[in-house]
């Protein structure tokens, strides 16, 4: 049988998820998700341009219950991917290789994305005078 | 290529089950990939109940016993026993290591073994590390300089020489590199972590004249910089050591030299 046949061994069907590879293919997906986000801010900026009429469409789109969902995920990959993404910049200058503290960090950046993103919305709201 | 599922001829369909004699009281289920060459069939997997009582600590010692006692074409690499030659790197209830350290006692529920992962198949548990070995050779493993040999042996301090430790005892087993999505999704171009940390070995000693040289030939998006400090690597060593931080070195250098 020629080499060619060979089968390719299970990798991702057999391959434990690890800590730490959960937080980098998050980075990844959280980067993706920002990109999409984009266009909803270019929407909003177009419409604001646009004049005051497709500007109230825009608030009423993105202020209802679905558009404030989706915000609030975006507001939880923006802070993920910025605080692991600061996490990346201390590997890059050499600190926090031992696994330890890779996954300390970790648990830090998780930590840090939940807290970031809840007082966004406090304030966020808290300046609006309510919900 | 991110290929998420496995190609047709790869997924693992059925297999035998070989029940535990008669009579043993503390058993174990072993559920082990298989893959026959000589026949047409795509891989299964086998279950293998042990006598855990008759039997040695080691997954490599239940491997032995299903080979000598059960089914005699099971197939795989081991040698030492002592986790020093790598030649028993398998995936073991999840992560790669090697049969011959990893205690079966460990392992929750059923043993599940497959082959390292995202590699050409031999056969059974025997994957073809022809492609990683050729990397390893790219990378030039062997101590190069320019300045005649002087009389005795090139010398180095005892602090130089302490720069090599967690980078000398690497045994190539690939559990690393075969953990690493990096390596799974680019092995054609990216070199993976067990022949980075190699690399790196080479790099930081004081006795090597090539350095230079070394970083040009790893300065190349693909070869150094898919690693994305992913950590299965590190994670998964059987000899705790960590391929990330290597690499993570090498990037500096990178950076340093570019002054």
């Amino acid at each position: 049988m020629s080499a060619r046949n060979r089968p390719l061994s299970p990798h991702l069907q057999v391959y434990r998820p690890q800590m730490t590879s959960i937080l980098s293919i998050t980075h990844r997906l959280t980067g993706v998700a920002l990109a999409l986000g984009a266009i909803l801010l270019v929407y909003w900026l177009a419409a604001a341009a646009s004049g005051a009429e497709v500007f109230e469409d825009a608030r009423g789109l993105i202020g209802s219950w679905i558009g404030r969902l989706a915000l609030f995920g975006w507001t939880l990959a923006l802070f993920y991917h910025l605080c692991n993404g600061i996490r990346h910049l201390f590997w890059d200058a050499g600190h926090g290789y031992a696994l330890p503290d890779a996954e300390r960090s970790g648990w830090a950046v998780l930590a840090a994305t939940v807290v970031l993103t809840l007082a966004a919305w406090i304030a966020g709201y808290a300046m609006r005078g309510g919900v | 290529m991110v290929e998420f599922n496995l190609p047709k001829n790869s997924r693992v369909t059925g297999g035998k089950t070989h029940a535990a004699p008669e009579g043993a009281a503390k058993t174990r289920d072993f559920k082990v990939y298989r893959w026959d060459p000589d026949g047409g069939d795509n891989p299964s997997v086998d279950t293998y109940t042990i006598d855990l009582d008759t039997c040695g600590p080691m997954v490599l010692d239940a491997l032995i016993k299903i080979k000598n006692e059960i089914d005699p074409t099971l197939t795989f690499r081991r040698s030492c026993r002592e986790g020093v030659c790598g030649s028993c790197a398998m995936n073991i209830d999840g992560t790669n290591t090697l049969a011959c350290t990893k205690f079966i006692d460990e392992v929750n529920g059923d043993i599940k073994v497959y082959p390292l992962p995202h590699m050409p198949v031999v056969k059974d548990l025997v994957p073809d590390l022809t492609q990683a070995y050729a990397q390893y050779t790219s990378i030039e493993p062997w101590l190069k300089t320019t300045t005649p040999a002087p009389e005795r042996e090139r010398l180095q301090s005892q602090e130089d020489r302490e720069k090599l430790d967690g980078l000398w005892e690497c045994i190539l087993c690939f559990s690393c590199t075969t953990s690493c999505p990096s390596y799974w999704w680019n092995a054609e171009r990216y070199l993976g972590p067990a022949v980075l940390l190699q690399a790196y070995r080479w790099i930081a000693d004081s006795r090597d004249e090539a350095a230079g040289e070394r970083l040009d030939n790893l300065e190349d998006p693909f070869r150094l910089y898919r690693c994305h400090t992913i950590m299965n690597c590190t994670k998964t060593c059987p000899k705790s050591l960590n391929p990330a931080q290597a690499i993570g070195e090498i990037k500096k250098l990178m950076i340093a030299r570019r002054g």
